[in-house]
């Protein structure tokens, strides 16, 4: 290839050139030389062979030269290791020089030289600069020490320079002060159980101190690392608060955010309806709404977070919904977000205004944006009842304007409107009648199929608009069959005369000429149930559905305390936890809003004590009563354990409606308390296999409990299992017994004993569990949480005196309150229920009208937990405490067993 | 923190590129380039996020500045940051584009090492930057011992806007209150929404380090001044008062202070630059009001006449003064007749634009305008966007007075009579709509 050759030919002859004017005489020249090198870099072009000649010029007293060079070292430094130690004495003698300005940049650029040699030659450098005269390398030197710390971790642990960090926090200049916390707040976040930080109340000081002094972005280190500090009570949490507020009037809207982080958080510790407490809430307002005045991209930003806010506390911005109102210019991401803001604070009291917007809204251009609105004024019927029949003649008006994409989006929120309002606005449903011909998105087919269905015995022709979908069936979306089999049904048992053509054609559809198991199954079970008893099959297809809720789209609620920990960063604007994006070992300490005393007290870490949310709480299903049982004896699946009891909250249709496999998932009865099977691999990631299992405990023996089932169209065989190490060395005991290949649609039940002598691995969280299963086509992995209740051991049953004695020896500051709120269990029953799942009591004491209960129980790994139970006459709340030797080792086990706990205790 | 941070121009060609961590590779340059410079759908997001990066961008003109990270950064941080650097830019070589950006090259890596540190930005003041960055490459045995260390106090310092020791012959202070005031009204002439969003930027030029005191008519000052019964007009004075929703200001005001006394007190920056931002929603001067009417003549003709009323004082001049009605797309001529200024249908903006260079106040006007349409097929109703006008009026429609600007220098000899000072009211319309 002539060409490429050429240009190759010519960067080489330009590199000879440029070597030659790096070793020109004329210092000019080499700065020009240099800066040329710089450009090509900056475009991409290897430059690295020139390393030798850059360095040369290396030794200038030209401050801009000797700035170029370093930059070049930087990019280079790590392709060039050896030669990069060349540079080494340059930089040492550098940081000797009296020019303070010349010290800092040669400790801020060592610090950037990824190689190891010269990371070994920093650390004299580095500890001086820590204690330099002049704030300005002192403050560079903070920095460099978190660089250092991510070349090599170890290191600056072993040099003390993290104690020399901490030192820097009582620095008399503010900026010194604002980069060492930003350091030691970003080392602490890879050490999650060091208090690193230290933060007591005299360090906060200092820090609120320096927050009146330091440059804007000085004042938003402070403040994200004051976010994670938990006051000893609310007089410290509103004197933070008081000193933190005046922040709110700051230009930078990093700091208003950042302030407002910090608010939110110990606005937790503050005891209600106080006038403290209301002033604080009123002045939070204003900042917020003052963010919107700001660059778009700064709007997003806070437009992301004030969604969060206002679903926390919507107090705060109930009446300042006009500016949400989008403006005409507005960038897309900010209308979309204001809209969704807007349908939050919609209230009775503003509803007029909203609607009258959201209708000028659904005539923009921007196509998501008027989707957005249309939905919108779906919600806003849904959510503030007397505005429902004013946006339904809204909706229908914009249907008028036949605009394909708003006609459909109408028709959906409409089906959510019937089912808000049942028997209020069928009238309308000839109107939408007119338009399903224009119908071609699967949501708004399935919401146009489900009103016929639902309201057949209104509509005149419904079997003939039903047929008109079943010609093409099998190109329709499966959420278009599913609907479709389910409307036809539904016609049927109202109007079983004309119609049993039409159903006996949708079952053969969805049983027979079909490859989708959830339509094949639903097909199956709709046949069966009209064929054995019509009447069981009305009561069920047929039957009151619960009514849909007001709010839809919260964000669910643990998930939305840790994202208020975390108002402003990237977290709060993709309204995800750090560990859903971010890499290794940052971001994965999960945050949680502080706790007010009083329920728990613990001390200097409250973090750690916040509400589980990374438990996986174990889902206790009411039991269906008759009807389940009556399903499930078709032969759909292997014999299931029917749970006892009654307390139905499920509506039977709606099951049908979530699909079938929701049934056939079958439940384990456990002791006295259900687990639910999960499903740990989903075909989709699997190549067809899925997996769903729980784990159990059965005569002193820990089983993994699986269904693996083949989704794929060939067989599958030679599988295998594997445990990754874990907290509780847990393996299985014998391989996987599956000896015959697993054939398409065919699901095997296994049992694996499993055994806790495997190598042990601490875990985050500590039940966690990493799986390895391989069959002939793939491995595939998955993570899996085990209920710690697995690990109760039989035998921990402890000898009343060894109890007394442990309870005493054990700490104060290894001791966890909580409380079990609204148990109407009485002490005996408390008790039972404990001891089936290995939870012991020890004794019981009745102290002034309270029954004491003392517990015991052991895990697997022989670490005791012992508990003392309180339980109150008349007060449903008790109060537990909980006491072991090893927290260390359980770190947040306690708030597993405080979870398990209550779901023993709450049925 | 920031990993990285990339200038692009137009094409998606990188002029500035700057790592300032071992997770950001060289292929996130091209990483923004593909999926957000190149995106065959516009990115709809000024945050994005593939293969677990982040990227944060903002556009000045036809130049991308973008910033990127692999952490759980504060984002807000983030772009306040990139505004910064194009303030930082701005100061140094004006205007920000493609040839200001590669002639300047060195200059920009320079200041990127100063003013980001492994990614946490450090003091970006161009005031202090100017001291020891500057075109010419400064030569470290130029600067005395004492000088250095006025530097670093300086960038390091509680004051790092300011350096000690400026003088001038003149002391001199220009205080300008700008305000955008906007508008939502509806057809009616209902006032859906409305707010005035001011800024007091001031320029000083003041010897020594200067303790400033700025106050204005703020409904909270006055009325604890009323309540302490020293004057007896206090209702009178109640009534020239301004309820400020909230207010910002830029960083050499003491915080504190403001929140405990509601006194404004500071050191000013030199030269010149914003002390406040602030907003008011309530009791604002609509220094115009459009009545629009539009009627549709069967499916080809539309009449539209607009009518402006000015409402401030007979002896003020409102200047500038731009009505732009939106007409349909499928407008094949339009007709116009006005009683004053100059009015122009322009088919490329789909408006018929209406200019009138002053009114005084209480005066009305009116244009009528008669837009024949082609036939269409289009189902689609015309949106009808809403009527905006322009203006520039010499009063802050949220009524707000600056009530003193006072000046204390203790260490030089002069006062706060020896200082000269101006302002200046400017009420410029923001977003004021009306809908048709």
């Amino acid at each position: 290839n002539m060409t490429s050759k050429y240009f190759k030919n010519q960067w080489n002859s330009e590199i000879f050139e440029l070597k030659a004017e790096l070793n020109n005489e004329k210092k000019e020249k080499r700065k020009e030389a240099v800066k040329k090198v710089i450009a090509a870099m900056t475009v991409g072009k290897d430059v690295s062979s020139l390393f030798p000649d850059v360095v040369n010029c290396m030794q200038t007293d030209n401050l801009e030269l000797k700035k170029l060079v370093y930059l070049y070292l930087m990019n280079y430094a790590k392709s060039q290791p050896d030669m990069a130690i060349m540079a080494v004495n340059s930089f040492v003698k550098d940081c000797e020089d009296p020019n303070p300005l010349i010290r800092a940049l040669a400790v801020r650029t060592m610090g950037c030289i990824r190689v190891d040699k010269i990371t070994e030659y920093l650390c004299e450098p580095l500890r001086k600069c820590l204690k330099d005269e002049d704030p300005y390398v002192r403050k560079t030197a903070a920095v460099c020490v978190a660089k250092l710390h991510d070349i090599n971790a170890q290191m600056v642990e072993d040099q003390g320079f993290l104690d020399s960090l901490r030192d820097l926090i009582a620095d008399s200049n503010p900026m010194v002060v604002a980069n060492a916390v930003a350091a030691l707040s970003e080392i602490s976040e890879s050490h999650p159980n060091s208090n690193l930080l230290d933060l007591n109340p005299q360090n906060i000081n200092k820090l609120l101190t320096a927050l009146n002094e330091c440059t804007e972005w000085g004042q938003i280190f402070i403040l994200d690392c004051l976010s994670n500090y938990n006051p000893k009570d609310e007089r410290e949490a509103q004197s933070i608060c008081e000193r933190v507020t005046p922040r709110l009037s700051h230009a930078n809207s990093a700091v208003v955010l950042s302030a407002v982080k910090v608010l939110m958080k110990f606005l937790e510790l503050l005891p209600k309806d106080t006038d403290y407490y209301n002033t604080l809430l009123k002045k939070l307002s204003p900042p917020l709404v003052t963010l919107l005045s700001g660059e778009p991209e700064v709007q997003y930003v806070a437009l992301r977070n004030i969604n969060l806010i206002v679903q926390k506390r919507p107090e705060i911005l109930k009446q300042e919904i006009k500016v949400f109102f989008v403006k005409y210019n507005d960038p897309i991401y900010v209308k979309l977000e204001k809209l969704d803001i807007m349908i939050r604070l919609a209230s009775h009291a503003n509803i007029a205004q909203v609607l009258a917007e959201l209708k000028e809204y659904a005539t923009e251009v921007d196509v998501d944006f008027v989707r957005k609105a249309v939905r919108a004024i779906g919600r806003c019927a849904i959510k503030v009842e007397q505005s429902a029949e004013r946006c339904v003649s809204t909706l229908l008006d914009l249907i008028q304007t036949k605009v394909n994409y708003v006609v459909q989006e109408a028709i959906v929120v409409i089906r959510d409107i019937f089912r808000k309002y049942p028997n209020k606005y069928e009238s309308i449903i000839a109107t939408l009648c007119e338009n399903l011909d224009s119908l071609d998105e699967p949501d708004a087919r399935a919401a146009m199929i489900w009103i016929v269905g639902e309201y057949a015995e209104r509509i005149d022709n419904a079997d003939e608009l039903l047929e008109s979908f079943l010609e093409g069936f099998h190109d329709e979306s499966t959420q278009v069959q599913l609907t479709l089999l389910t409307a036809i049904v539904k016609l049927f048992l109202k109007k079983p005369s004309e119609t049993q053509e039409l159903v006996q054609q949708v079952l053969s559809l969805a049983t027979q000429d079909s490859d989708n198991p959830d339509l094949r199954d639903r097909g199956y079970i709709y046949w069966r149930l009209l064929s054995t008893d019509p009447v069981t099959a009305k009561e069920v297809v047929l039957s009151e559905k619960p009514l849909i809720s007001e709010e839809t789209d919260l964000i669910e609620p643990t998930l939305l305390d840790e994202l208020i920990c975390h108002i402003g960063s990237l977290a709060s604007v993709y309204h995800k936890p750090p560990n859903a994006f971010v890499e290794g070992s940052h971001g994965i300490h999960r945050k949680h809003l502080p706790i007010q005393h009083g329920s728990i007290d613990t001390g200097e870490s409250p973090v750690s004590a916040g509400p589980a949310a990374s438990i996986d709480q174990p889902q206790v299903i009411p039991s269906q009563g008759d009807l389940l049982g009556d399903l499930l004896n078709l032969d759909l699946g292997p014999p299931v354990n029917v749970p006892q009891g009654s307390s139905m909250q499920i509506g039977a249709v709606d099951l049908l409606g979530g699909g079938l496999d929701s049934l056939v998932r079958r439940m384990y009865r456990e002791h006295s308390f259900l687990w639910f099977v999960k499903v740990w691999l989903p075909a989709v990631k699997a190549k067809g296999l899925e997996i769903s299992g729980t784990f159990s405990r059965r005569q002193g023996h820990m089983y993994m409990d699986m269904s693996f089932i083949n989704k794929a169209l060939q067989h599958m065989t030679d599988f295998a299992i594997q445990f990754n190490k874990n907290s509780f060395g847990v393996i299985p005991t014998t391989p996987l017994a599956m000896h015959t290949p697993l054939m398409p649609s065919q699901s095997i039940d296994i049992s694996l004993p499993l055994n806790t002598i495997g190598p042990v691995m601490k875990m985050d969280p500590l039940n966690n569990l990493q799986v390895a299963v391989k069959n002939n086509i793939d491995v595939f992995y998955f993570s899996t949480l085990i209920p710690l209740s697995v690990f109760f051991v039989e035998d921990g049953k402890m000898e009343r005196q060894v109890f007394l004695a442990t309870w005493k020896d054990i700490p104060n500051e290894n001791e966890l309150q909580y409380q079990i709120k609204e148990c109407h269990l009485n002490a005996d029953t408390v008790s039972g229920k404990l001891q089936n799942n290995n939870i012991y009591t020890i004794a019981k004491r009745n102290v002034e009208g309270q029954d004491m209960l003392y517990q015991s129980l052991k895990l697997t790994n022989g670490i005791w937990i012992l508990a003392e139970l309180r339980i109150q006459p008349g007060n449903p709340n008790y109060t537990v405490n909980a006491r072991s030797k090893e927290i260390d080792r359980l770190q947040n086990a306690f708030d597993i067993v405080q979870n398990i706990f209550k779901d023993i205790l709450h049925p | 923190m920031i990993g990285g941070l990339f200038i692009y121009n137009h094409k998606g060609e990188v002029l500035i590129s700057r790592v300032y961590r071992d997770d950001i590779g060289r292929n996130a340059v091209d990483a923004f380039r593909v999926n957000v410079i190149h995106a065959r759908q516009q990115v709809r997001s000024p945050v994005t996020n593939f293969a677990r990066t982040s990227f944060f961008h903002v556009k000045r003109s036809n130049i991308w500045l973008a910033a990127v990270t692999k952490q759980n950064v504060n984002a807000a941080m983030v772009f306040e940051f990139l505004y910064k650097m194009c303030d930082v830019m701005t100061a140094y070589f004006s205007k920000i584009s493609e040839e200001n950006i590669k002639n300047n090259f060195v200059l920009i890596y320079e200041l990127l090492d100063e003013i980001l540190d492994f990614g946490y930005p450090q003091n970006s003041e161009t005031g202090a930057l100017k001291t020891f960055i500057t075109q010419q490459g400064i030569k470290s045995q130029h600067h005395t011992k004492e000088e250095q260390s006025q530097i670093t106090s300086q960038v390091t310092g509680q004051i790092g806007w300011r350096r000690e020791g400026i003088k001038y012959r003149r002391n001199e202070l220009f205080l300008d209150v700008l305000e955008s005031v906007n508008l939502l009204m509806s057809p009616q002439g209902q006032v859906l929404s409305a707010h005035v969003s001011g800024r007091v930027v001031m320029k000083s030029y003041l010897s020594g380090m200067p303790e400033c005191k700025f106050g204005m008519n703020d409904k909270i000052v006055i009325d604890k001044q009323g309540k302490g019964g020293t004057t007896d007009d206090s209702g009178k004075s109640g009534k020239q008062s301004i309820a400020i929703d909230d207010c910002t200001f830029h960083q050499c005001v003491r915080l504190s202070k403001f929140d405990s006394e509601r006194s404004i007190s500071f050191i000013p920056p030199d030269g010149e630059y914003e002390l406040m931002r602030y907003r008011t929603t309530k009791d604002i001067i609509l220094p115009f009001r459009v009545i629009p009417l539009v009627r549709e003549v069967g499916r080809t003709k539309l009449e539209v006449k607009v009518v402006i009323k000015s409402n401030f004082k007979p002896s003020l001049l409102a200047q500038k003064i731009e009505v732009r009605i939106p007409t349909p797309l499928n407008t094949s001529g339009v007709q116009v007749i006005c009683m004053k200024g100059k009015a122009k249908y322009k088919a490329s903006e789909n408006a018929i634009v209406w200019k009138i260079k002053r009114m005084a106040g209480m005066k009305e006007s009116q244009i009528s305008a008669e837009i024949e349409l082609l036939p269409t097929n289009d189902k689609k109703k015309w949106a009808r966007p809403p009527i905006s006008m322009n203006f520039e009026v010499p009063f802050a429609p949220s009524g707000l007075k600056v009530r003193y600007l006072k000046v204390f220098e203790p260490k030089l000899n002069y006062s706060d009579h020896d200082v000269i000072k101006w302002v200046r009211y400017i009420g410029r319309s923001g977003i004021y709509e009306t809908r048709c």
